[in-house]
């Protein structure tokens, strides 16, 4: 029986810290300042981590930049340089050269595929998951290491599972919890716009919401996703769709206009881009948010990878690993930018408005900007663009009539 | 700390492949994550759908016979030492492979000779030692898809068979594509350096 009092007793005071350090607070918009210290001290040893590293590791087997130049030594110059010719020249037995070499250069590296799994951090953050080149470097690093697994496994994640599991019942039962912050960012969407943002994972709908309620649109999944999601219609309309369906489409865009016509209904928040990208890249934004109309507000948000690895893998990992593995990082922080609305303007076409959002939002969030479509994740890439290849090298060696 | 990246031990037969290769260990973990991140469905090899997803690839004119320059021999499959094999021949040529070359052991998969050998049969659909004039159609029709006329496309192949062809028999055998070949910098060509 002591053993049952005994946790017992430890429950509630552990709900009530809870209750009395996070929930409260957060309801009023007040802050207690426990975040920034909790920040301060993980960058502090984050900072100590680093600086063995580097003590202990040769000099030569530092990466550096990795992460941004790449793996392989690249040519980037086009077609008709790369050829060695002029325009019009004719056919040559070492063109074969150069496309063998572009074509083995992206067996060994390209663009797309690396922006479907998770960034590789210069310098080690102390979690297992991002240690992809770093080795053994003294017994401190490793005892800090030991410490962080049990700081985050015995303190944060069962902190996080209450949290969770507290705002999941409550969502689910219908209540909303209030957290309107006070009107000081200027660019908000506005009730009759469309919100459109970098998709990394869900928490950027969390991110955003914290801000304002958004009606949203996206695909339907199953398991706890689904359950999430058939929770939030409940309460205002949001719009979930199958993304392989061609008639769901179309009626998409039906319903998205009626709902931006009606000035009394929330924005709607869409992400463009159709799947979680790895926040280093912003690829294709598919034209059909644009072609609807209305003001256009872009958001730019950028995960800090140092704290933990916000990106969602849904091919790797279903909803529940993904949030034990959010609950386990050390921080989720992250970056917002409200920017300024746009619309279309004269004599533009849905997809040069959408590719002018998208280099906006880019520059913005520090993104490289891809022309790549984010479906490429899943399906194979279009023949036109073979096409044009193909267009681009036949005007060489045939182009002027230069052919004897 | 131990993690789920590759290792060295996780490579099998990593030292056999070094020597064939000449790989460093450091590349060949890079290239082995390459591996397995092209490989969707951790079978553990990689089928020509694998590769055609990758979309820089699928585009290029000469993306097919690239492709199928990984099946040798009619397979279906590309293991690891097949899939690095391939890479090898785009090894650029460092001052080791040219010193003093022992005699017994076989010439290096990046050398001069073996990187147009590589180039060679992309043009040699059928594997029979000559790029005959049939075949060379072929593959330009590859790389221009439907842009040229048939005409057009005749006339191209016939000059090039013509201007490297030396015994007269209308195709062109390794030696002559070899010759025709002679001035060009093909160590530089084809080569991809992979960055430590």
């Amino acid at each position: 029986m002591e053993g049952a009092e005994l946790a017992g007793k430890i429950l509630s005071t552990w709900l009530t810290l809870v209750l009395g350090f996070i929930l409260l607070p957060s309801v009023f918009g007040v802050s207690l300042g426990i975040s920034e210290i909790y920040m301060k001290i993980l960058v502090k040893t984050l900072e100590w981590a680093t600086i063995r590293i580097e003590k202990g590791t040769p000099k030569e087997s530092i990466l550096k930049n990795s992460a941004s130049v790449g793996i392989i030594q690249r040519d980037e110059s086009p077609m008709e340089k790369g050829l060695s010719g002029l325009r019009g020249r004719d056919f040559e037995l070492s063109d074969v050269f150069y496309f063998s070499k572009k074509g083995l250069e992206a067996i060994v590296e390209d663009e797309v595929t690396q922006r479907f799994s998770s960034e590789e951090l210069v310098s080690w953050n102390l979690l297992t998951r991002t240690n992809v080149n770093f080795q053994y470097i003294s017994l401190r690093l490793t005892m800090v290491w030991v410490l962080g697994v049990i700081v985050r496994y015995c303190v944060l994640l069962p902190l996080r599972v209450t949290l969770a599991f507290i705002g999941i019942s409550l969502l689910v039962i219908g209540t909303t919890l209030v957290g309107q912050l006070p009107d000081s960012r200027q660019y908000r969407p506005q009730k009759g716009g469309i919100c459109v943002a970098n998709h990394t994972s869900p928490i950027d709908v969390l991110i955003l919401t914290t801000d304002g309620c958004y009606a949203m649109v996206g695909q339907v999944h199953g398991g706890l996703m689904g359950i999430i999601q058939r929770a939030m219609v409940k309460a205002c309309p949001h719009v979930w769709f199958e993304r392989s369906e061609m008639k769901d489409r179309h009626l998409v865009t039906k319903r998205l206009k009626e709902h931006i016509a009606d000035k009394k209904k929330l924005p709607i928040l869409i992400f463009p881009e159709g799947t979680c990208i790895n926040n280093t890249s912003v690829m294709m934004f598919k034209k059909g948010s644009f072609e609807i109309g209305g003001t256009i507000h872009p958001v730019a948000i950028k995960y800090n990878p140092q704290f933990g690895d916000a990106f969602w893998n849904s091919s790797k990992y279903n909803m529940v690993s993904y949030l034990l593995r959010m609950m386990t990082s050390w921080a989720i922080v992250c970056d917002v930018w409200y920017m300024p609305p746009m619309t279309r303007e004269e004599g533009e076409d849905a997809v040069q408005f959408a590719n002018r959002v998208k280099s906006a939002i880019a520059i913005q969030g520090g993104l490289t900007e891809l022309p790549w479509d984010g479906g490429l994740k899943r399906a194979k890439v279009k023949d036109t663009l073979k096409e044009e290849q193909q267009k681009n090298y036949s005007k060489m060696i045939v182009g002027n009539g230069s052919v004897s | 700390m131990g993690s789920r990246s590759s290792h060295a031990a996780v490579i099998p037969d990593a030292d056999s492949i070094r020597r064939e290769t000449g790989f460093s260990q450091a590349s060949l973990l890079r290239l082995h994550h390459r591996f397995r991140a092209l490989d969707r469905n951790k079978k553990g090899y990689l089928s020509r759908m694998d590769l055609q997803q990758i979309g820089a690839l699928a585009v290029n004119p000469l993306g097919d016979r690239i492709i199928e320059s990984f099946f040798p021999d009619g397979s279906q499959q590309v293991d690891f030492p097949g899939f690095v094999r391939v890479l090898a021949h785009f090894r650029p040529v460092e001052d080791e492979d040219t010193e003093t070359q022992d005699p017994k052991k076989p010439e290096p998969l990046n050398s001069r000779r073996n990187k147009l050998h590589y180039a060679f049969q992309l043009y040699d659909l059928d594997r029979d030692g000559k790029i005959s004039r049939h075949e060379m159609l072929q593959v330009l029709r590859l790389m221009v898809g439907v842009q040229v006329t048939e005409e057009q496309l005749e006339n191209i192949a016939d000059r090039t068979v013509q201007e490297a062809d030396e015994d007269g028999d209308g195709a062109v055998s390794f030696v002559e594509f070899t010759k025709s070949l002679e001035k060009m910098d093909v160590e530089q060509k084809m080569s991809i350096r992979i960055l430590k």
